[in-house]
């Protein structure tokens, strides 16, 4: 047995960790718990909602003696169930973390040299109003651009709105979902969501194509896993890498990377081809399925063979399995599907085949999620752009359902089809997030203004002109989240402790930054609480209520067509679209057809990366807590492969992808379970910002050697597993 | 008397270090330090592979060795529930149990002391399970009286195929990973 002994496992988790501890998680952090008035006793709880990463799960945080000891799922929460994931157990540290950004920072030198000059709030959103104006003047209020992520964007867009921009856009979709979101609403007329209206819990078989349910730690996708697995559910999964999922799975499928489509492709074959489909909910829902049924007639388990890898018996059984258990069977759509530039075609191609087995609006399949009505604030109304936004021209992604971050960068970089000379970046790490690391620098440099909002000085707050410090989740109220899920509920965000410096809230921020614009009329509340409680009252609820439970609850509704909710398809047929014809109409394939992807050079490596259950994209490796749980990341070679080249696990090496990128040093794990044409690693390491003392060059960053990208024609999204590395051993 | 072991259910268990994180916060231990860990076994050539995944920490033997091995009495098998504890005060640092200890389950406190899991007996008294246990998403571990037939820990280990780790140490392990 590969047994990791204790005292081996600390010096893993725990290498290299730099603040000195005697006692305490975190060791004593010399003024961080400084009081501010009488020593607070006892302890103490306060309900909120989790911002480890964007999935909310409602929490319940614990204060001892006036310093924060842990955070737990909140029991009455439907995301958590009680029950946090191992990030948000760690939040704690986001608050500990000694890496935090303390104070306002003006660039003291030339970009990207992370030379500061610590300035008052009052010096720092005077700097960003003055250059807004200017550029305003100049160009226009179009021209500056906010890149967000999660619900804490919402009121600098709200400042950005009342300035008068369009354009704001996030990561999440051009560089994570959106294609699958592009493929469903080409299908079914709705996008999946988040979360995700998978009904895990009670599908009898769940397909896995590339999602690592378990490393990829949404809270509530890896409970019901865990309970899909726990009730006996077939798990089918299709991975080049023998994923935590995949050793859960009755099928594993190590296909070949890129022919997923093909996979697809052969599995409608066999259910069409062998009548194993949902014939009534077919007939009942389906348009144009006779033109779809002729189209995969070609695309048979021989067919896929060679493409894929996966032998024509296993395509088979697996085809049959999943009839078997429909409708009850959830082909998952996954979440992050940015991969090979066909990627909307592939999520589509998901959705029909979900179709087919009659999941979608079933039980064990896609329910229909709910939200409560808690009316918008009633701010004045927003002016009217002059200008449309700049991130999609003339649409030339004819499906792109929301902003393409890419495309801003593109026009920042070309000043078409007008200038963009502003960037305001709020908790979002563009330079690992977006592809091709060079492109974003070369839009950095045609700005006038760069503001970086964030709670640690990342890679791009490293190439800002103005720093704003945050305060923590757990030092700040929040937009109230009204969550769409299965029993619809509103939660509340509130402070737990204290700021540890002088970071605000992004709502103070905000709002300050539009008066300094003079746009306080947007800003009609005094306080955020104000805010807060008129939005509640709307909703018959209050602050008080929510301050005391965390979460006020609905009772769920009918979530399925067999309890009575209506199928309906906003789609242009009003139908499930087998044969798009507005897909057609674009020059586009009206039913998904395989495409091989490229081969890289002879010798290299594809490029493949991932989640691991303790970090969030990069933006958590500083979190002492985390980073004792996981401080740098490995590269996963094949066993075989590591033999041949002389490699063996712990030995550290650099990638070189197939542009000369080099990445930093990184530990080798010679393993069994990958595919000897592809190296995997996890995301978000490999820090560069001098700022990060914590996690700088722990690992190697997979977004420094992504310098490709194929760009889907659909929706605009960057394929991103179109790279290639070789090895090489570090000296 | 109770004897308070837990019943692990690898099938459930997607190793994701909730219960190593939980045990972190809860009981403060020190940086780099920890008194739960994560094990992945993979065997088998790609692509015909299986992989086990364990939680694992002190196992409250039956018949510990740390604390027949300890020169002061520090180590010792509470009256209640048998956990097998330290008491800080009387430890003299001697590392006698952390060499006794077959699952390298033990480290030296900075403080000067030999500490461990200690199935968070403040919170088992209270009537809550174990950080670990409460907190796992998974709802993979289970936490109860082995010696009453009709806990769910019990029933689990009678319904399902079950294994220790290193029985051969003959320590009598009292966590049991389902299998």
């Amino acid at each position: 047995m590969n047994n990791v002994s204790r005292r081996r496992f600390l010096k893993i988790t725990g290498a290299g960790a730099s603040v000195a501890a005697t006692a305490g998680v975190l060791g004593s952090l010399p003024g961080l718990r400084a009081a501010k008035g009488p020593v607070e006793k006892g302890i103490r709880t306060v309900p909120t909602f989790c911002d480890l990463c964007f999935w909310k799960c409602n929490a319940i945080a614990t204060v001892k003696d006036g310093v924060l000891w842990k955070i737990e799922g909140n029991p009455e929460d439907p995301l958590s169930r009680g029950r946090l994931c191992p990030r948000g157990t760690g939040g704690v540290g986001a608050h500990f973390d000694t890496d935090r950004l303390r104070a306002p920072l003006l660039r003291a030198s030339v970009r990207g040299e992370e030379k500061w000059t610590e300035v008052t709030w009052d010096e720092a959103l005077g700097h960003v109003a003055e250059k807004m104006l200017k550029i305003k003047a100049e160009y226009g209020p179009e021209a500056v651009a906010l890149f967000s992520h999660g619900i804490g964007g919402t009121f600098l867009k709200h400042t950005l709105k009342a300035f008068g921009s369009p354009n704001s856009a996030a990561p999440s979709y051009a560089q994570c979902r959106g294609p699958r979101d592009a493929g469903f609403e080409l299908t079914f007329g709705e996008a999946i969501g988040s979360p995700e209206r998978t009904d895990i819990q009670n599908a009898r078989c769940l397909v896995l194509i590339g999602s690592h349910l378990g490393e990829n730690m949404h809270n509530t996708q890896v409970q019901e896993f865990a309970d899909a697995i726990g009730s006996g559910a077939t798990i089918i999964v299709a991975d080049p890498r023998f994923s935590i999922a995949a050793s859960k799975a009755k099928h594993y499928l190590p296909i070949k990377p890129g022919t997923d489509i093909a996979l697809l492709l052969a599995w409608m074959n066999v259910l069409v081809g062998e009548g194993l489909y949902d014939k009534e909910y077919v007939a009942a829902h389906g348009f144009g399925f006779e033109a779809f049924a002729s189209e995969v007639l070609p695309f048979t388990p021989e067919w896929a063979y060679p493409e894929t890898g996966i032998e024509p018996d296993v395509i088979r059984e697996t085809a049959r399995e999943m009839a078997r258990h429909r409708p009850a069977t959830l082909v998952h759509p996954g979440r992050h599907a940015t991969w090979y530039g066909d990627d909307a075609q592939r999520g589509r191609a998901i959705a029909l085949l979900n179709a087919l087995l009659g999941s979608w609006g079933r039980k064990g399949g896609f329910y229909q999620p709910a939200s409560m009505n808690v009316p918008a604030y009633p701010y004045p109304p927003y002016p009217k752009p002059a200008r449309g936004k700049v991130d999609n021209p003339d649409h030339r992604y004819p499906f792109a359902s929301e902003a393409i971050t890419t495309g801003i960068r593109e026009a920042t970089i070309t000043g078409k089809p007008y200038p963009v000379k502003g960037w305001v970046v709020y908790a979002t790490n563009l330079i690992q997030a977006l592809p091709n690391e060079a492109e974003t620098i070369r839009a950095i440099q045609a700005l006038d203004l760069l503001v970086v909002v964030d709670v640690v000085g990342s890679e791009i707050a490293g190439w800002a002109d103005v720093v704003l410090p945050e305060a923590t989740y757990l030092e700040r109220y929040e937009e109230l989240n009204v969550e769409l899920f299965r029993e619809p509920f509103v939660a509340l965000r509130q402070p737990v402790v204290e700021p540890t410096a002088d970071q605000k809230p992004n709502w103070w921020i905000a709002r300050e930054l539009a008066v300094k614009l003079g746009l306080g009329a947007f800003y009609p509340w005094k306080t955020i609480e104000e805010y807060l409680d008129h939005r509640l009252k709307g909703a018959g609820l209050s602050l008080a209520v929510l301050q005391k439970k965390g979460l006020v609850s609905a009772p769920r509704p009918p979530i399925y067509y067999e309890e009575g909710v209506p199928p309906q398809f906003a789609t242009p047929s009003k139908k499930i679209e087998f044969y798009s014809v507005q897909l057609k109409d674009k020059g586009f394939d009206p039913v998904p057809r395989f495409k091989r992807p490229a081969a890289g050079p002879p010798g290299s490596f594809r490029l493949l990366f991932g989640r691991a259950p303790v970090h969030t994209f990069s933006r958590t490796q500083t979190n002492p807590v985390l980073a004792q749980a996981m401080s740098e990341n490995e590269v996963w070679l094949n066993a075989d492969e590591a033999e041949r080249a002389g490699l063996r696990t712990g030995d550290r090496v650099r990638l070189r992808n197939q542009d000369g990128v080099l990445s930093n040093p990184i530990k080798l794990k010679a393993t069994q379970a990958i595919r000897a044409d592809c190296v995997y690693l996890v995301h978000g390491f490999g820090h560069t910002a001098k700022g990060l003392r914590r996690a700088l060059g722990k690992g190697a960053s997979d977004a420094q050697l992504v310098t490709r990208y194929e760009t889907d024609p659909l929706m605009g999204g960057t394929g991103m597993n179109v790279n290639f590395v070789t090895l090489e051993r570090e000296a | 008397m109770a004897r308070l072991g837990m019943v692990i259910d690898t099938r459930r268990c997607v190793g994701c270090m909730d219960c190593v994180v939980a045990c972190k916060t809860e009981n403060q231990t020190p940086e780099g330090m920890n008194r739960d860990w994560i094990t992945y076994a993979t065997r088998g050539r790609y692509p015909r592979l299986s992989m086990t995944i364990q939680s694992e920490r002190c196992n409250h033997c039956d018949n510990p060795p740390c604390v027949s091995c300890c020169p002061t009495g520090a180590s010792h098998v509470h009256e209640w529930g048998g956990f097998v504890l330290v008491t800080k005060e009387e430890c003299i640092g001697c590392k006698a149990c952390l060499a006794s200890c077959p699952y390298d389950a033990r480290y030296l406190h900075p403080d000067g002391y030999a500490d461990k899991c200690t199935f968070c007996i403040h919170r088992v008294e209270k009537g809550q399970d174990p950080a670990c246990v409460s907190v796992c998403p998974t709802r993979c571990m289970h936490f109860g009286d082995l010696d009453d037939p009709e806990s769910e820990v019990s029933r689990l280990l009678a319904s399902r195929k079950h294994h220790a780790v290193l029985p051969e140490a003959g320590t009598k392990p009292r966590i049991f990973y389902l299998e």
